[in-house]
């Protein structure tokens, strides 16, 4: 079996049945990520116990235990998600030495299908950022082009699975944070519709956005990881109640009967980089040829989604960072001597120190938005826009199935480029934010090369809970990309 | 109430720990003696990633005290975040309801000095609890435990104008809680928490004064105290030609005075905007029906019915209705001895005065209701008398011994046989020639002397009625 291109099938079917341990498959994917990760910095931490949860699966299996149905197939966690006895960072100083006494449920679930764990995947600081360059453990390269950057929130874990220093990965979209890293990558990111999977442990940056989702080689890897992920969590009040449907087994490529929409606003924008342009039309026509039937559809309220995002994300977050104080937990500020030290130095020291640039931009962003005086015309507008857009997206799945459409407005950019001026880096969600904003379903599937040879996603988007339409598009598209099985090469 | 041509407005925030097993939005345990931060787990401590889940149980308990407390029940109320930075407060927000709370509009009645009052409730919403901070001079040491622990917090209305009308709200409601067996209402445990909100204003004057907030108290007699205090300081500031700073102040029980902790310069913008993690709180009308129909009798109601069912006077009634275990004790006596009446007498002045010497709860007493109402049916059944049944209380209460028993084992039966009374008044008479002659004489003041001689040679046992009506005939010969 290559593992390099052995679906999670295979590699299940290959443990479960003995024909290889997942010890060494554990073992293959472990020591690649220790070789070649210096190159990427795609992680944060390996998991030094990874072999020994690979050994005690095997245990299991010997004695004639299905494991799950990811049995014995490494993942690597984005270091968003709690897991317990492992230092989970959320990319910040703050709580660099923080170790989690409870794993994430996503994490659990995981665990309990079958998943050894590989290690932590870098990303930028509470996953603020879209390049990945804000992270307090250093900025992760583009494997396919280590001048360039990842994409982010999730580039350690886009980076990672581009290369295969693990066989998948999951990664959180808050604005487009799995599918503009999965694009950059070429890898198949998905964000399924907000409520499907638990936030439970994983750290919180906008509790309204937040989503998780897998970053995998495949359509079908997809489906099946969001199979263990997906359904109800007592523990998180948010979760849907509904069924998850077993999208691995209803994939099919033919498209008949769907209607595909093109959404005006982001089709006649001027911005959009040639080579994203030529593989979005590239996609129209597969999916044409696969009978799918092109409507047209709008959502003009997407033109203010942006501010709306910065708005209500930076809101949240200032508030959901407030924990991270230094008296629990997590990095606490020292001082020479306490004389004259009051309870505000100490919070003052204490996150000054442990919060990066950007994080800290939001946090001040998001108290000035919630304050007295600009609450209703800040926040609440927000609020009310994203409700009045999220109709106008319910309008638009009247008319169709699915939104097809670029993830970003260019390929990967070079590292170092935007990181400086925070509007230029905003903008890079321009085309993902409102997915969040309106708690749909969202993918990225790589689908062209760039000239320069980078990859370019596109994006696929359906109406609340309709997962498997999109996986269908997905998969539908997947058979005629041109990024399909490639693994870029890391030296 | 006015002093000097003023008047005070007072008005009453009280937080009530709801007595749920569980948090508020965790599974954690409220137990109240466990050990520093033993009820506590990733939610209650904020760690990242956690999230809350509302404890259902705490919503009902809300429900029905904002039913009890005639309010009126949000079909939908929203959790919203207050933020804030304290140690103690591990998420640096606090999880309340600010513009959507579950309870609104209510009232409450009451009788201050036996005049009835009615304040009204503003709202009623429910929160979560802080953890505690214990400072040791250099240092401070957290104790997560109350942290998450499920808060009512009852606004009044401006409507009080005294510190005595405030004092017995406060009582009331407390009443209203324990009734509905919602929180301990333990003020110096802190399950119950009154903060005031006090102003002064010439008698005439519509607009309020500068309202100064009080905390820190841990018993209704401090509310009272701190009151009265912070109203002639406020008056004394007025005359003087100051003005009054809005401003947090606390009770020092040591000192008898309020001292400021924070003026309104330091006040903070909580920020508040709704939890994205929780969803709204959805009641329908079945379930808030549902809820009242549950609701145990009220104190008010309670107290009719002690006078219609059981005939008790209006004080009676007042009195055994303050508690809920009292009223229960009452009744359950009163269903035993088959006096109601007689039962109350015997709890009012004996029982009360022991459990309050011995600074013991009604729950508490060592005799309960059932032997209580065993006793009081012995003297109307007429085994014993009266007076044998106080040394028979004081035996149960000495000893928790049933009153058949202890009857029986001092030997005090009562003698209702006439014919043995009449042996005993015959001997007494021809024992005293001298006082049978001058009773006959017109001495009639000597009848006191024969009962007692009487009794004395029953031993105290003779029926004192039977004794009074032989005895009359006997000594008119």
């Amino acid at each position: 079996m290559d593992l390099l291109k052995a679906s999670f099938k295979d590699i299940a079917g290959a443990v479960q049945g003995k024909k290889v341990s997942a010890r060494e498959v554990t073992k293959f994917f472990f020591d690649r990520a220790e070789k070649l990760d210096p190159k990427l910095n795609s992680y944060i931490q390996l998991n030094d116990k990874a072999l020994d949860e690979a050994s005690s699966l095997d245990a299991r299996i010997v004695k004639g235990e299905n494991v799950g149905p990811l049995a014995g197939v490494p993942f690597g966690i984005k270091d968003m998600f709690c897991t317990k006895g492992l230092k989970t960072t959320a990319g910040s100083k703050i709580l660099a030495n923080f170790v989690p006494p409870y794993d994430s449920t996503v994490v659990e679930r995981l665990k309990k299908s079958g998943v050894t764990i590989i290690g932590k995947l870098n990303q930028d600081e509470f996953a603020m950022g879209s390049s990945n360059e804000t992270s307090a453990f250093g900025a992760v390269k583009n494997p396919w082009n280590t001048d360039c950057v990842p994409g982010g929130s999730s580039g350690g874990s886009a980076a990672a699975q581009a290369s295969r220093l693990c066989a998948g990965t999951v990664g959180t979209d808050t604005g487009g944070s799995i599918r503009q890293p999965a694009s950059f990558c070429g890898i198949v990111g998905v964000k399924p519709t907000y409520g499907r999977i638990s936030r439970y442990g994983i750290v919180a940056y906008a509790s309204s956005l937040d989503q998780a989702g897998p970053m995998v080689s495949t359509v079908e890897d997809a489906a099946l990881s969001l199979e263990v992920m997906c359904g109800h969590d007592e523990r998180d009040a948010t979760t849907s109640q509904r069924q998850v449907p077993r999208f691995s087994q209803n994939l099919k490529e033919d498209l008949k009967g769907l209607k595909i929409g093109l959404m005006k606003e982001y089709m006649t924008g001027s911005g959009l980089h040639a080579d994203v342009q030529k593989t979005v039309q590239a996609a129209i026509d597969t999916v044409k040829a696969r009978g799918a039937e092109i409507v047209e559809v709008s959502v003009p309220l997407t033109e203010y989604a942006v501010p709306m995002y910065y708005l209500i994300a930076a809101s949240e977050c200032s508030s959901n960072l407030a924990r991270y104080d230094g008296v629990k937990y997590g990095h606490r500020a020292q001082f020479e001597s306490l004389g004259g030290v009051d309870l505000e130095d100490f919070y003052k020291k204490t996150r000054g120190e442990g919060f990066g640039k950007e994080v800290k931009r939001r946090i001040m962003l998001g108290t000035y938005c919630l304050s007295s005086g600009y609450y209703d015309a800040y926040y609440n507008k927000a609020c009310q826009v994203r409700r009045l857009m999220r109709n106008q997206y319910d309008d638009a799945f009247k008319k169709c199935d699915i939104i097809l459409s670029p993830v970003t407005t260019s390929p990967a950019f070079r590292l170092g480029d935007r990181i400086s001026d925070p509007l230029a880096m905003y903008l890079n969600d321009i085309f993902t934010v409102s997915t969040n904003l309106a708690g749909l379903p969202g993918m990225s599937v790589p689908f062209g090369m760039s000239a320069d040879g980078l990859p370019i996603g596109v994006q696929l988007t359906a109406h609340h809970f309709e997962e498997q339409k999109m996986l269908n598009a997905g998969f539908a598209l997947e058979q005629s990309s041109s990024v399909k099985a490639k693994v870029p090469h890391v030296y | 109430m006015s002093t000097k041509g003023y008047e005070a407005v007072i008005g009453l925030e009280i937080h009530a720990q709801l007595k749920t097993n569980s948090k508020m939005f965790c599974s954690d345990s409220t137990k109240f003696d466990a050990a520093d931060n033993e009820n506590t787990s990733p939610v209650s401590v904020g760690m990242p990633g956690t999230l809350p889940v509302v404890n259902k149980t705490a919503i009902e308990f809300s429900v029905k005290t904002g039913l009890a407390l005639g309010c009126e029940i949000r079909r939908k109320s929203v959790f919203s975040r207050k933020n804030y930075f304290y140690p103690d407060l591990p998420k640096g927000y606090q999880i309340s309801q600010y513009d959507e709370p579950l309870c609104e509009h209510g009232k409450i009645t009451f009788k201050v000095d036996d005049v009835e009052k009615t304040v009204s409730i503003t709202r009623a919403h429910m929160e979560e609890d802080a953890g505690k901070s214990n400072h040791f001079g250099e240092y401070t040491l957290i104790n997560y435990n109350r942290s998450g622990i499920p808060l009512l917090e009852i606004v009044s209305g401006p409507d009080m104008r005294s510190a005595a009308e405030a004092a017995q709200y406060a009582r009331t409601v407390r009443q209203v809680l324990r009734y509905l067996d919602v929180c301990d209402g333990n003020l110096e445990e802190g399950s119950l928490r009154c903060d005031c909100n006090v102003s002064v204003r010439k008698v005439g004057a519509e607009k309020f004064g500068t309202k100064v907030e009080i905390k820190n108290i841990n018993s209704f007699r401090f509310v009272e105290k701190a009151i009265d205090f912070e109203i002639d300081r406020q008056i004394d500031a007025v005359e003087r030609g100051e003005k009054i700073l809005q401003e947090t102040r606390l009770w020092d029980p040591d000192k008898n005075r309020t001292f400021s902790m924070r003026t309104k310069e330091d006040a903070q913008d909580y920020r508040y905007f709704p939890d994205p993690d929780l969803l709204p709180v959805i009641l329908t009308g079945e379930q808030i029906e549902k809820f009242r129909q549950e609701l145990p009798e009220l104190p008010l109601a309670r107290q009719q019915r002690f006078m219609t069912e059981h005939a008790l006077p209006l004080y009676d009634a007042e009195v055994l209705t303050t508690e809920r275990e009292l009223a229960d004790y009452f009744e359950e006596t009163a269903k035993i001895s088959g006096n109601s009446k007689a039962a109350s007498n015997w709890i009012m002045t004996e029982l009360l005065r022991e459990l309050k010497n011995a600074e013991k709860s009604i729950v508490d007493s060592p005799i309960k209701p059932a032997a209580l109402g065993k006793m009081v049916a012995l003297i109307e059944k007429g085994t014993i008398s009266g007076k044998m049944g106080k040394t028979v209380f004081q035996e149960m209460w000495a000893s928790g011994q049933d009153p058949e028993e202890i009857v029986k084992a001092k030997g005090l039966v009562q003698i209702t046989d006439t014919s043995a009374i009449e042996k005993i008044i015959d001997e007494v008479i021809a024992a005293n020639p001298q006082q049978t002659a001058d009773y006959r004489g017109g001495r009639v003041k000597l009848f006191g002397f024969f009962v007692g001689a009487v009794m004395k040679a029953s031993k105290g046992q003779a029926n004192p009625e039977t004794v009074n009506q032989l005895l009359t005939k006997k000594l008119q010969g």
